[in-house]
């Protein structure tokens, strides 16, 4: 355990250079991490970047192509079976029973999931309370709303209380204010004591979690606290308000100690290595160009920066 | 484990409850297959609509149109008076069958000459066409003796007997009603259709819907999962088949000749078999549409090899050997001979075994396959 100097708690997730292919196509690439007890971990990265695929292979849905990982102390490869009694599991695309009612939705899951004939009334009373689906017992689950659809997602998957959720992009598609209501869901499961692996592409969501994994192409290029993945990016960010941004990205890119310049909105943003470039050498060479530069400072960068940061070293990288 | 299955059976039954389209297969199709094939197709050809010129018009002739009415073959629909007429009544369809007969065609027999009359045949349907020579053939073969009768008597030689006569017994189906040959076959189809379409449609929407990825992340088994879907297709095409007897009875008056014990057990092993098809059908099928063009892919040859409409005795022989790759066969077979001739298994062996066969292998099959491949 000498990796381990976040925290002191049991680990529940142990990744140890998990990869799976299919074919020619590696959708994770040697990815190695450790979740604790009691953590909201977050999956941050674009559709396709491997995420589901990692989420999928910890609930024993699709078998490595190698590495090894444990969940909740049980290989996920041999002791598949052992595991799923004690994960609750949301994927990407809702997977409940369309033309069942919200009842008998949950009652098919407390069924299969064996929970206590004696406890079974009041524990689905209290998840739909918690879904806050009182009144729409039942309704038909495919006739629900996306963010009701959501709810009683997350309340089927936590039917049998388990110990660890995963949530493969829970909101996705789903309106902000339900994204919002989901979110303090979370927060109260997180609380309760039970541990959360959720996967996102909405960046200001993984600014909820303990830590956030990002992962793009399959490989998983960094991890750590929000506040340190901010700390990590090595330059100086610059926001650069302009009356023509398409144009000032094109000249940004071609100029020296500029490292890297991304679209935000109607904005610019810049890292740029300060021992080369400065503000005001920026806006000086923008108006040469015929620019009309408005504003240039120095911002704290956000994850979508991080995010884009690092994707644009691995192209470095690779190229 | 047994609240497991329960819960997946219960839940199959709302949903076979709440969808229209399996419903609609459930109770409606054995309901129409019975009606459709007990009242709308009858096998046995008869009634031929006959259109008559008789140019003669004299009592010979008469006779002979008279005898063909009688022989129940033929229902006169229209009397002509030219060549013209016959012919465009056979183009139009009004008839399928004409006959024509000569000015000479009494006194030609009175004279003790050979009465000819012409038979006019619409092709187009070969059964129909077969069936009207042959009872026109036979119409004219009995007319053609009691001339001959009365000939004779009249020369003096009254009381001769005809030299062969053939009298048929017929066993197992004595009024000969195609409602009760396809009674058996009826089942057969209710057993095999409901339960290879509806079982592979079943968990392929579950596959579509992506519902079976959140079945497998619960401790739920494969086989707990494969059982919960084959429980309520087995109770509702035995169901649909008992109805389908039932109905029969009530309505046709059919009455099942041997032991419904044997029947039972019988048909169990060929739904096992059925059953399996319907997983592997499942297993190699990524959505229902796929699922649907699968079963049918293997249904229309059981049904056109089987014995089910077509006699497999009139098969050419490499057909017939085609047919023996089918279960269907061996099942109706089966049903038939339980059903209709009462027979035992000790005349069934020859058909029990193959189904023994196909269903132990189909049935372990698919169960390997399917633990290899839920999602």
């Amino acid at each position: 355990m000498s990796g381990s100097n976040e925290m002191s708690t049991p680990i529940i997730i142990d990744v140890q250079h998990l990869t799976r292919a299919f074919g020619s196509l590696v959708a994770v690439d040697d990815v190695s991490f450790k979740v604790h007890r009691g953590e909201i971990f977050a999956f941050l990265g674009p559709n396709g970047s491997g995420k589901s695929t990692t989420i999928r292979m910890l609930c024993g849905i699709l078998a490595p192509t190698s590495g090894s990982a444990s969940v909740l102390g049980y290989d996920i490869v041999r002791q598949a079976e052992k595991i799923k009694q004690g994960i609750g599991y949301m994927s990407q695309r809702f997977a409940l029973y369309e033309d069942l009612t919200v009842r008998e939705n949950l009652e098919f899951y407390a069924s299969v999931y064996n929970v206590d004939k004696a406890l079974r009334k009041q524990r689905l009373g209290e998840l739909i309370d918690m879904a806050g689906l009182r009144g729409r017992e039942q309704q038909l689950a495919g006739q629900l709303s996306g963010g009701w659809k959501q709810r009683l997602a997350l309340g089927c998957a936590t039917v049998h209380n388990p110990q660890l959720l995963f949530l493969d992009e829970p909101t996705a598609g789903v309106d902000p204010i339900s994204r919002q209501e989901f979110w303090t869901m979370i927060y109260d499961l997180a609380r309760a004591g039970r541990t959360i692996f959720v996967t996102t592409h909405y960046l200001d969501e993984a600014e909820h979690a303990n830590r956030v994994g990002i992962i793009h192409e399959g490989v998983l290029r960094a991890l750590a606290s929000p506040a340190a993945l901010k700390q990590s990016v090595r330059g100086e960010l610059l926001k650069v308000s302009t009356n023509a941004p398409f144009d000032t990205v094109a000249a940004m890119g071609a100029m020296q100690g500029v490292l890297n310049v991304a679209l935000q909105g109607n904005d610019v943003h810049a890292l740029i290595d300060p021992a080369q470039q400065s503000a005001a050498g920026i806006s000086t060479s923008l108006r040469s160009a015929g620019i009309g530069v408005s504003d240039v400072r120095t911002v704290d960068p956000t994850l979508e920066d991080v995010f884009i940061y690092l994707a644009s070293t691995a192209k470095e990288h690779t190229a | 484990m047994w609240a497991r299955i329960g819960a997946m059976v219960r839940k199959e039954f709302i949903q076979i409850g709440r969808d229209r389209r399996t419903l609609g297969m459930v109770i409606a199709m054995p309901i129409m297959m019975l009606l459709l094939y007990g009242y709308g197709i009858n096998i046995v050809i008869d009634h031929l609509p006959l259109v008559v010129f008789n140019e003669a018009n004299d009592p010979e002739s008469r006779a002979l149109v008279t005898a063909m009415q009688n022989s129940s073959y033929f229902d006169v629909v229209q009397y002509v008076h030219t060549q013209d007429a016959m012919t465009s009544a056979i183009d139009g369809g009004t008839a399928k069958v004409a006959i024509h007969i000569p000015p000479d065609f009494g006194t030609a027999i009175l004279r003790g000459e050979q009465g000819q009359a012409q038979l006019v045949v619409d092709g187009s349907d070969p059964n129909n066409a077969s069936t009207a020579s042959f009872a026109a053939g036979m119409v004219a073969q009995a007319q053609s003796t009691r001339i001959i009768t009365q000939q004779l008597a009249r020369r003096g030689m009254g009381g001769l007997r005809s030299g062969v006569e053939m009298r048929p017994v017929v066993l197992y189906n004595p009024s000969l009603k195609s409602v009760n040959f396809m009674i058996p076959s009826i089942i057969g189809l209710i057993m095999s259709f409901q339960t290879i379409l509806l079982t592979a449609f079943a968990v392929t929407r579950e596959r579509e819907q992506g519902t079976l990825e959140q079945i497998i992340v619960t401790p739920i088994r494969t086989w707990e999962f494969m059982l919960g879907k084959i429980l309520p297709y087995t109770v509702t095409s035995t169901v649909g088949a008992f109805g389908a007897v039932l109905g029969a009875r009530l309505i046709f008056g059919f009455r099942i000749a041997g032991d419904l014990g044997l029947l039972i057990l019988l048909s169990v092993l060929f739904l096992m078999g059925s059953l399996g098809l319907g997983l592997l059908v499942s297993v190699v099928s990524k959505t229902q549409g796929q699922a649907t063009q699968t079963a049918m892919f293997i249904m229309i040859p059981s049904i056109l090899l089987s014995g089910f409409i077509f006699s497999r005795d009139a098969m050419p022989w490499i057909v017939r050997q085609l047919g023996l790759l089918v279960p269907l066969t061996y099942y109706i077979q089966i049903v038939r001979g339980i059903m209709l001739k009462g027979v035992g298994i000790e005349s069934l062996w020859s058909a029990v075994w193959p189904l023994l066969i196909y269903s132990i292998v189909v049935f372990g099959l698919s169960a390997v396959l399917f633990q290899k491949r839920t999602v």
